[in-house]
């Protein structure tokens, strides 16, 4: 019986081993996002948006031959841990080019795989200039974060009016404290009081840190930090009545935070890349698909509202067809040669890359938590000519 | 000096109460340790499912009920992991017992993952426990302020049972010599069982105040209550009942006392926890209330 047994979890494991064959007229587009883990809300929302385009637009013509183009997706769990499996993953799949990853530390701890294996990848919503930096094979589409700190920075001065500000993110997490240092950098340019702190990872208890902020007089609580901490920070400054308010980064446009805004006297406001109700087209569709399908609302965190991170996977997944028609072939190698002269004009606006493999964006938009509709309310919008 | 006060207490406040749910927690570590020999690592993650439980079971009825349903089903749990993963394993070496205990907290942290989808889920919100209340110049939750005195009850009742039932008698013979009170007609398997009830029991409890407190839920929320609470048990003197408790109310207040120092200081609050468990077991390896080890490990 016992030999029965450990026959049939051999063949189970040599089963999950063999790698899938493809038809030869298929293209693979690899999806690079967390759907566990910290950022698993984000990364499952930014999915969504990447295969509701592939859903919408399946083929794509090369040459005049149409292919099938086929997304697979890995989870990197957002961890830098896992990055590089789910990136070997991608690369093993046999990906023309890769989408993501939500989550700038993730990004760069996979970034090498995909660079020894000569696949371009084309960044969603990952926001640290370390991610293109000193590399040929990472674009991106979205802004950075020394425009994003700058943003914040001036938001928190010219709207709200503080002259001290208190910065919470996550120990050792790049995208946390990278934005921490362009937002005190451009803050105390303006004159203002900068205390920055980090907590643990997997830290679940911030009273303490709120009320370090409280100490130390702060008018404003800059909060870059993944989905799972925000909606705990959220909840802990609600129940210690925080009355200064909180502004965050792109992380928070989700609605798992905006759930546990929603009902509380907090004043929350988040930078991001996508105002709703800019493309009502597509906003009409892509709502659509998601009450059509049970899975996907449920990824959606149970409702079909639109984060901007969906917005930016859907563009993402358009700026690699063209990519993939500019190359005129599904070899790697072609594409990322092609990538750089690749203009698409999006859903979140036009995107054409630098030298570097940046977007050249020059808006932000900031949106403020509406506690009682459960919405994100548009406040204003924010370019690089602004935040100068 | 008021000035003082008011700017602390919110720290001491958090303290005391993340010390109480790690208390919580450390008897069941402690317990099945001064019985078996064996630090239980399944058991954080115990904690982390009677969290899940309660969020799904909230969905479907109404709180008197989930509430009860909830410890009952962590108590079902921790009886099955017994019977399934150490039973079995009771005259094999002490260490594969432990890594029995090793698979079982993976286990139990990978079905999460697989039931949740990966997602942090938002813990239902208690009416009563988690309505705000002021104290002085600290604003908190009802719950900071039940969860000691409930954890302090809750020992008192333990220690009560230890000392006056036929059971907690068993317990004690149990613990201080295993061989000889099986030939002296003491049910082991029962005395084992009851003690994993207890302490599936008592993570319930520390689960629901918890995370009323943190209100959300991941696969690995159980990893890290539940190695403080194991360094708490192991300070305290591991197999001692008061000694969890003093230990984990000392890592909870000073836990939160770090935080509280400044900006250079924050990032040591989990770094201390586990600095004082390399000192202690240095200085004083039994613990502060340990008894003195004759044999064993």
């Amino acid at each position: 019986m016992k030999k029965i047994f450990a026959i049939a979890l051999a063949v189970v494991m040599v089963m999950a081993l063999a790698v899938p064959a493809f038809a030869a007229d298929e293209i693979v587009i690899g999806v690079f996002e967390p759907l566990s883990g910290d950022n698993g809300a984000g990364g499952k929302q930014e999915t969504l948006g990447i295969q509701y385009a592939n859903a919408e637009t399946p083929t794509v013509e090369v040459d005049g031959v149409t292919y099938d183009v086929k997304l697979v997706v890995a989870d990197n769990e957002s961890s830098t841990d896992k990055a590089v499996s789910a990136a070997t993953q991608l690369v093993a799949a046999g990906s023309s080019v890769v989408l993501g990853t939500y989550g700038s530390a993730v990004a760069i701890a996979g970034s090498d795989t995909f660079g020894d294996a000569g696949i371009p990848v084309i960044g969603v919503t990952c926001t640290n200039p370390q991610v293109t930096e000193g590399n040929e094979h990472y674009f991106r589409i979205c802004f950075l974060d020394p425009f994003q700190g700058t943003v914040q920075a001036n938001f928190a001065h010219d709207e709200l009016g503080a002259t001290k500000a208190y910065c919470l993110g996550q120990l050792g997490n790049d995208y946390d404290q990278g934005l921490i240092n362009y937002f005190t950098q451009a803050a105390e340019a303006l004159g203002m009081e900068v205390t920055a702190e980090s907590f643990p990872e997997g830290n679940s208890d911030f009273t303490s840190y709120l009320t370090n902020a409280k100490n130390a007089g702060a008018e404003v609580i800059f909060a870059p930090c993944s989905i799972s901490y925000a909606q705990l920070i959220v909840e802990q400054a609600a129940s210690q009545g925080i009355d200064v308010p909180i502004t965050a980064p792109d992380t928070w446009d989700s609605n798992v935070v905006m759930e546990a805004v929603q009902g509380t006297d907090l004043e929350v406001y988040c930078t991001t890349f996508y105002a709703e109700g800019g493309d009502p087209e597509f906003e009409e569709g892509f709502k659509e698909y998601l009450n059509s399908d049970s899975t996907a609302l449920a990824n959606n965190g149970g409702n079909d509202m639109i984060a901007a991170v969906s917005v930016m996977g859907y563009d993402a997944y358009y700026t690699a067809l063209e990519a993939i028609k500019a190359a005129g072939s599904a070899d790697p190698a072609d594409v990322m040669a092609a990538l750089p002269n690749v203009t698409y004009t999006g859903v979140s606006g036009a995107i054409a890359f630098d030298e570097i493999g940046d977007a050249i964006r020059d808006s932000a938009f900031i949106k403020q938590a509406n506690t009682e509709t459960g919405v994100w309310d548009f406040v204003a919008a924010q370019s690089v000519a602004d935040a100068e | 000096m008021s000035n003082f006060v008011q700017a602390n207490l919110p720290y001491l406040l958090a303290g005391i109460s993340v010390g109480g749910q790690y208390a919580l927690i450390a008897i069941g570590y402690t317990m099945v340790y001064g019985i078996l020999r064996l630090i239980n690592f399944a058991h954080g993650d115990v904690f982390m499912v009677a969290g899940l439980v309660m969020v799904y079971t909230t969905t479907a009825m109404p709180m008197y009920l989930s509430i009860p349903l909830v410890i009952v089903a962590t108590v079902v749990l921790g009886f099955l992991i017994e019977r399934v993963a150490y039973k079995p394993l009771r005259s094999a070496p002490r260490m594969s017992v432990m890594i029995s205990a090793i698979g079982v907290s993976y286990l139990l942290q990978n079905c999460a993952l697989y039931f949740t989808g990966g997602l942090a889920q938002v813990y239902p919100t208690i009416p009563w426990l988690s309505n705000s209340v002021t104290i002085g110049s600290a604003t908190t939750k009802v719950v900071t302020i039940v969860t000691p005195i409930l954890t302090v009850v809750l020992v008192f009742a333990l220690v009560l049972f230890i000392q006056k039932t036929k059971i907690g008698m068993a317990m004690r013979a149990v613990s201080k010599d295993f061989e000889t009170s099986q030939l002296m007609g003491i049910k082991i398997n029962s005395v084992i069982s009851m003690t994993f009830v207890i302490g599936c029991f008592l993570a319930a409890i520390g689960s629901l105040l918890y995370f009323t407190n943190y209100p959300s839920v991941i696969p690995t929320s159980g990893s890290m209550p539940g190695l403080k609470a194991f360094v708490a048990a192991v300070f305290g003197g591991i197999g001692s009942i008061p000694g969890a408790v003093i230990g984990a109310f000392v890592i909870g207040i000073c836990e939160n006392i770090i935080k509280g120092l400044g900006s250079s200081w924050t990032i040591f609050s989990d770094a201390f926890t586990f600095v004082l468990l390399i000192v202690v077991l240095l200085v004083k390896p039994t613990g502060i209330f340990g008894e003195k080890a004759t044999d064993k490990v």
